[in-house]
């Protein structure tokens, strides 16, 4: 008896019908084809560095940058700082216009799916006029067209809008605004900032178990305003107010003192911000949307009122089906800030892998730093957004 | 007045329908109901109708009434306005338009361009229109097109080459586009099953490969294509800048498009592969017959959100000094005749791309809607 199938004559083949062996044939090919396509490709980089007497090695990052970056908040460089100070500057811009791009988009986003959502017929539909023209149109057309409306149409410096009462600014060159002194002492208001922020934190994990317990309910959110505000409130006072305002003034050709927001900033962080506030407002709605109209029957059943509805019911169900979309929208609007390049703001990609790799024809390091700095900084977020995730997920039993 | 008052001349049941109560039905009661139905509401009405006061008629004005259709530059359209600027100068788009069409396609040629956008037009319309006789040659014609519409463009056997550094303007947006989502999905299907395959092997290349890829802007790659990419061929060979960027277009596409298709095929319950492997179908039968079919179908949302994602991302090319219709714009900004006309060239490039997102996003909705019916909850 022999069944001609499982009795192939030829052992290859046999071992090509078993499903285990063929599997690890399967994974015996992917690593050779891995490791010859990664050796082919070192080999070609070798061949074509040696024949451009090039040399693959990170030690000019050490070397002086010689250029300038206009807008460096944080860090104090020079032209003559090095390749490496070039790129911490880039790479506190990119953080800086991600955080608060991140935050502004947030705030918008949610207002702006909550308009969606309104009976209110005219204010939906021009909600979602907006919503749907913004999200359709590229963002790069978004910052080159908010960056041109800025330089040309805002006035010069010596004409500058004053936008209110003589501290506010608004010129082709930024947007003006005074910045804070601290004076001596200024450091007991800000250690009382943080005890309040503490204190409060400590009371919202008490009131939250005690409502658990018992079911009686503070107005949290109201004493942990009180708790902040106050208690750094007396201690300002008591510290004598040491903190004053640096007004910005004309003088000569340009603005001396306060804050300056750089036109490539304001059109960048604006341009992003609303762009992905659109996308999250469609993710708000629809989150809302998800949770069943039962469920808001049900807490006004218990006789809930409408705003311990919204914050102990739909609000905890939307959330879970909000974050995971929500935390790609902030993975995108921080790969989305490297476009930055193409206005000139002074982000990672614009320094080093853009007037750094043209000065040192350092092609294969810069590149493979830049992309290394934006996968760290997409894991730490997506780390992040995960924890937060599994924090509010559901428990089930 | 006294209507409501039945009227004895009438038998019961024979009175004719009174007209609904003004405060029910009609236009007052739509305003009441939703304009006006709360005190916040009535502010946010009242907002919103101040908000569209100050902006609309002024930009209407704008676009519209003060526009000058034709002009030799800028200073003549300004001369037949009121004061500069006072309306658009369309006219800077009208003299622009072939440029921003055709980029720099040599004039003899352009009907190679002209025949390539008539087949896309015919291949769109042969996937997406139903119950067409002969489907399956019309997808198949819409197979072959990318490669039909490359041969066209490009030229060699038979019709004269045309250097890619001529290709610019729209055509190489739809160029971009249309290379994109064609390549991305297959190759983004292939990714998808490698990171849900059962050999670890596998799964870590796939993972790692979609997780790098999507963990870096494009901008990145595109500076890879167009810097570092040489580096890594054998030495004395180079190829075209344009089909570095397609590849790395497409690349970047697959990525996302696999995570889209994982999430389809984590959707199908365990039984439909169990089934399949029950009626001892191989794996690609199953694939190909069970499990790709419903997979793909609940993916189409998303798979047509990553499309419409790439053909935006296309504009990025301009980064690295590809000309397409942003970029050839924004030279033809620098040009003296037309300096400074910034908000006209970008209002008609943001209606460009609205126009083609915004329908791809209006199909996507209502072929979602169209397929739900087969399964009511």
């Amino acid at each position: 008896m022999k069944d001609n199938s499982s009795q192939a004559s030829n052992p290859l083949t046999r071992l090509w019908r078993n499903q285990e062996s063929r599997g690890v044939i399967i994974q015996i090919i992917t690593i050779t084809l891995l490791f010859a396509i990664i050796a082919l490709i070192g080999r070609n980089v070798v061949i074509n560095l040696a024949a451009l007497d090039k040399e693959f090695s990170f030690t000019f990052l050490t070397w002086p940058a010689a250029y300038d970056i206009g807008f460096s908040p944080f860090l104090e460089y020079t032209s003559q700082s090095t390749h490496l100070k070039a790129a911490a500057v880039g790479l506190l811009n990119t953080l800086l216009v991600a955080i608060t791009g991140c935050i502004f988009a947030s705030i918008l986003g949610f207002t702006l799916g909550i308009l969606r959502l309104s009976k209110n017929w005219l204010v939906n539909r021009i909600a979602y006029t907006f919503v749907e023209f913004m999200r359709n149109v590229p963002v790069l057309i978004h910052i080159l067209a908010i960056y041109s409306l800025i330089i040309t149409l805002m006035p010069p410096v010596k004409k500058a809008l004053d936008l209110g009462g003589g501290q506010f600014f608004i010129s082709n060159r930024g947007f003006y605004m005074p910045s804070p002194v601290f004076e001596p002492g200024a450091w007991m208001v800000g250690v009382a900032m943080i005890v309040a922020i503490l204190s409060v934190f400590l009371f919202r994990r008490w009131a939250k178990k005690v409502q658990d317990n018992t079911g009686k309910i503070y107005p949290v959110f109201w004493i942990s305003i009180g708790i902040i505000f106050g208690l750094t409130g007396i201690v300002f006072i008591a510290a004598g107010m040491p903190l004053s305002w640096d007004v910005p003034a004309l003088k000569g050709f340009n603005f001396k003192g306060g804050m300056a927001i750089k036109p490539e900033f304001l059109a960048l962080w604006l341009a992003l911000s609303y762009y992905t506030a659109c996308f999250i407002a469609e993710i708000v709605r629809a989150g809302i949307l998800a949770v069943s109209h039962g469920q808001t029957e049900a807490s006004k059943a218990l006789g809930l009122r409408n705003n311990r509805v919204l914050q102990l019911v739909v609000i905890p169900q939307a959330l879970r089906i909000i974050i995971p979309p929500l935390s790609s929208q902030y993975l995108n609007l921080t790969k989305n800030s490297s476009l930055a390049i193409a206005i000139g703001y002074m982000d990672i990609t614009a320094t080093l892998g853009g007037i750094s790799l043209m000065q040192t024809g350092k092609e294969m390091e810069t590149m493979i730093l830049v992309m290394g700095v934006y996968l760290l900084i997409s894991l730490c977020i997506s780390g992040y957004m995960n924890w937060f995730n599994r924090r509010i997920k559901l428990t089930e039993r | 007045m006294t209507d409501h008052q039945p009227s004895p001349q009438y038998l019961p049941g024979t009175h004719p329908d009174l007209p609904p109560p003004v405060r029910t039905t009609g236009p007052i009661a739509w305003m009441r109901i939703n304009l006006f139905s709360s005190p916040l509401n009535i502010v946010l009405t009242l907002a919103s109708v101040w908000i569209l006061w100050s902006l609309l008629p002024p930009a209407i004005e704008w676009i519209f009434i003060d526009a000058i259709w034709s002009a030799g530059d800028r200073k003549e359209c300004w001369a037949q306005m009121d004061a500069p600027r006072d309306g658009a100068c369309w006219a800077f788009i009208r003299g622009s338009f072939e440029l921003f069409v055709y980029g720099w396609y040599p004039e003899p040629e352009r009907w190679r361009v002209n025949l390539s956008f008539l087949l896309l037009v015919i291949a769109i319309f042969g996937v997406l229109k139903d119950n067409l006789p002969g489907k399956k040659y019309w997808l198949w014609f819409a197979v072959f097109f990318p490669f039909i519409a490359a041969w066209l463009l490009v030229g060699g056997f038979g019709l004269v080459p045309v250097g890619t550094q001529k290709i610019g303007g729209i055509l190489l947006t739809i160029i971009v586009g249309v290379t994109g989502i064609t390549f991305s999905l297959p190759l983004g299907i292939l990714l998808a099953l490698g990171r849900r395959s059962h050999l670890p092997v596998l799964r870590a290349v796939c993972v790692v490969f979609i997780e790098f890829i999507r963990g870096v802007p494009l901008i990145t790659l595109l500076f890879v294509a167009s810097t570092m990419l040489t580096y890594f061929l054998p030495p004395g060979s180079s190829f075209d800048l344009l089909m570095r960027v397609l590849i790395m277009v497409t690349i970047f596409a697959a990525a996302y498009i696999a995570e889209v298709v994982r999430g389809g095929l984590q959707g199908l319950s365990s039984g439909q592969y169990e089934a399949a492997d029950a009626l001892g179908l191989t794996y690609w039968k199953a694939h190909r017959l069970i499990i790709l079919p419903q997979a793909l179908k609940i993916s189409i949302p998303g798979i047509v959100n990553t499309f419409i994602g790439l053909y935006k991302d296309s504009v990025l090319v301009l980064i690295i000094g590809m000309m397409d219709i942003l970029g050839l714009g924004r030279a033809r900004l620098n040009d003296p005749l037309w300096l400074g006309l910034a908000p006209e060239l970008y209002l008609f490039i943001a209606l460009f791309f609205f126009l083609c997102c915004f329908s791809m996003a209006r199909y996507s909705l209502g072929l979602e809607k169209k397929l739900r019916t087969g399964h009511k909850q």
